[in-house]
């Protein structure tokens, strides 16, 4: 089945689902089914590296890039002229399988352009999935696209094969959405995602009730804002993530900085490069939403509405709230060293550990993976002499100081995949 | 100054550590059986593996920390790296002289030496599950070649046997020579002499690869290529988390 014609399409639809950021692989574990194969790591595997530095972990690939809607930021919207291709439900099946048996991937990211209408391509990725889970006893990772507009059936029935499902906002408010793309709103968006944020809750109430109950998306769901397409400021972004995150349950918000493919629209703002260095302070401050206990007010607010360039949101945090510091390491709690730059969670866990035994000095933390250059304005410890703490330097010349030491540019690209199971980094 | 040497197996390693106990000597240097380096004015003692001297100590380990820096222990020893032997004796001491469980006590520079090899260890393992590219025979078997830094393939055969429990499987380890092979039912160890592999890439001899193996390799290539955006190159990042050591051996990277 799979043969010359096969390496074209893969060509094509590769390069239509490469937009979409995500390729996480965590947060289900499944054994293999006996007789079956694969399983799904909790921690998710990521399998190679793309040359822009991404992780490929699953074989992200969409059905068909025939579209009928015409969104300004999409590369497969309706009018451009891109060569298109369609797989059939088979084809994608033996690739994922071979693929999967070669250990190429973790598992599948099926997304799809809209065909006829959202059901008529929704049926088709659910056909997929089902076909792996049914026919091929095929245990591994499947993400499934949820189409906006799609019935609420067939979110349910994706849900049920599916270990994650996700539905892209991409514009971060309503209006912008409307003018980018006008057969799109947020009702279309945000209805799905409601009805998968409460089946993963039904579900889960059942499975208290009996152990096997059929699992509804066990990784949760995730989405995908675009960044710099639209005027939106740092703190609209993060107040929609923050509120995803809370209201919703959401596992991830993924930020993706806006590449010009379509630089003949000019609803779209005209870009020398992509925004990377904000996309990667975005994550910054996702990061310390999710697992560090700061809220959105904390990080941006109305006089600093967009995040610093320059500095990390941690840092631009302590500068701003000099009078928390410096703090003591071999006293504070937990929240308080998590909000130490130069500190991040798996250094508390050791200094945590570490402090039952010893009062922790200067050259202990260093070895234990503190940023001493950041750290070092902000903390005492045993023997530290601390001449030069955040409250005795005045903010503005520990920023100088700080920004100088910055010599090589940081990666903006870098997409965070700790290899560690015991970080939460790929959840 | 006082050099022990032994079989350079953890076995032996964990009864140096019982010998040291019983003769009140302390080590200076451990050396394995063919590190005969002239020590002037040492005394060498030569260490008998026992297993039963060795599963004292290993329940010594346990009582006085948890089961979990047992394996820690042991799979620090499989980095190979010198002075392992050494920094895992003084390890295994400040853990079972001390009366307090010690493992946490990273101000202790064993404690924090071991965690550091530890980590490094497990890291390795994780890019075995990660890196490891299986090839299909003519036979319908699968074959994967690697060459990990540290010896951690011992350490990946569970997630391999539950992963592709439906398909027969060797992963070979080219730099230390000997490998795993799983029959459907359990894996064993094997080495092979005359294996027909090229050592350059690790790709099986056509002859034994399966007709359409290189078709599916070509599709990966492809794939690869494809899903990269060209206006965020970053090779420093792409080289960070794809050490050029592991290219070898991987279809996209060859």
């Amino acid at each position: 089945m799979v043969s010359e014609n096969t390496l074209e399409k893969l060509k094509v639809l590769a390069n239509a689902a490469k937009y979409d950021v995500s390729c996480a692989s965590s947060g289900t574990k499944r054994s293999n089914v006996s007789g079956g194969i694969g399983n799904a790591a909790a921690w998710g595997i990521c399998h190679s590296f793309a040359e822009d530095g991404r992780c490929i972990s699953l074989l992200k690939i969409m059905l068909t890039n025939y579209c009928i809607y015409d969104c300004a930021y999409c590369i497969n919207r309706k009018s451009n002229d891109v060569p298109r291709a369609s797989f059939s439900p088979e084809e994608i099946v033996e690739l994922t399988i071979e693929f999967y048996r070669r250990n190429y991937i973790e598992g599948l990211f099926l997304s799809s352009g809209v065909l006829k209408n959202p059901d008529f391509t929704m049926e088709r990725l659910v056909a997929v999935a089902k076909k792996l889970r049914t026919e091929h006893r095929y245990n591994g990772y499947i993400h499934l696209k949820t189409i906006p507009g799609a019935s609420q059936a067939l979110v349910h029935e994706a849900g049920l094969w599916a270990d994650r499902l996700s539905v892209n906002i991409e514009i971060p408010t309503e209006n912008n959405l409307k003018i980018l793309a006008p057969e799109k709103d947020f009702k279309s968006v945000l209805e799905p995602m409601k009805t998968i944020a409460s089946h993963i809750l039904e579900s889960k109430e059942e499975r208290q009730k009996y152990r096997k109950a059929p699992l509804f998306s066990p990784a949760g769901q995730s989405t995908q804002l675009i960044i710099g397409a639209t005027p939106d400021t740092d703190k609209t972004i993060l107040k929609l993530a923050s509120a995803l995150y809370t209201r919703r349950d959401l596992k991830r918000v993924y930020y993706s900085g806006y590449i010009p493919v379509n630089s003949y629209d000019n609803r779209l703002p005209a870009l020398s490069s992509p925004p990377l260095q904000r996309e990667h302070r975005l994550y910054q401050a996702d990061w310390l939403l999710r697992f560090y206990g700061f809220k959105t007010d904390e990080i941006v607010n109305d006089e600093n509405p967009n995040l610093d360039l320059e500095l990390d949101p941690k840092v631009m945090y302590a500068l701003r709230n000099p009078w928390l510091f410096p703090i003591d390491v071999n006293k504070a709690d937990p929240q308080m060293l998590l909000r130490i730059p130069g500190i991040g969670t798996r250094s508390v866990q050791l200094i945590l550990l570490a402090r039952k035994h010893t009062r922790l000095n200067a050259s202990h933390l260093q070895k234990m993976g503190v940023v001493m250059k950041r750290a070092r304005y902000f903390i005492t410890c045993n023997e530290l002499p601390m001449r030069g703490s955040v409250q005795d330097l005045k903010p503005e010349v520990v920023r100088q100081l700080l920004v100088e030491k910055q010599t090589l540019a940081p990666d903006g690209a870098v997409q965070l995949n700790l290899f560690q199971p015991t970080m939460p980094a790929l959840r | 100054m006082h050099v022990f040497s032994f079989d350079n197996t953890f076995e032996g390693l964990l009864t140096l550590v019982f010998e040291s106990y019983r003769l009140k000597i302390t080590p200076d240097e451990i050396v394995g059986p063919t590190g005969s380096q002239p020590f002037l004015f040492a005394s060498t003692t030569t260490i008998t593996t026992d297993d039963a001297k060795a599963e004292r100590v290993w329940k010594g380990i346990v009582a006085h920390s948890s089961e979990e820096n047992a394996h820690r222990a042991y799979r620090v020893f499989l980095s190979e790296l010198p002075g392992v032997p050494l920094l895992l004796y003084r390890f295994i001491r400040v853990i079972i002289d001390s009366p307090t469980n010690q493992e946490t006590n990273f101000a202790e520079p064993s404690v924090l030496e071991v965690h550091k090899i530890h980590q490094k260890v497990c890291r390795e393992a994780q890019r075995t599950a990660m890196f490891v590219r299986f090839q299909k025979t003519a036979e319908g078997n699968y074959y994967a070649s690697f060459a990990p830094q540290y010896n951690v393939l011992p350490l990946c055969i569970p997630h391999f046997r539950d992963r592709f429990a439906d398909q027969q499987w060797i992963i070979y380890d080219l730099k230390r020579n000997f490998g795993f092979y799983y029959d459907l039912k359990e894996v064993t160890r094997v080495v092979f002499d005359d294996l027909k592999v090229n050592p350059q890439n690790g790709q099986l001899h056509s002859s034994i690869q399966s007709a359409d193996e290189k078709l599916f390799q070509q599709l990966w290539k492809q794939y690869f290529k494809s899903i990269a955006i060209r206006e965020r190159k970053n090779d420093k990042v792409h080289r960070q988390f794809l050490p050029r050591r592991f290219w070898k051996y991987l279809p996209e990277k060859t």
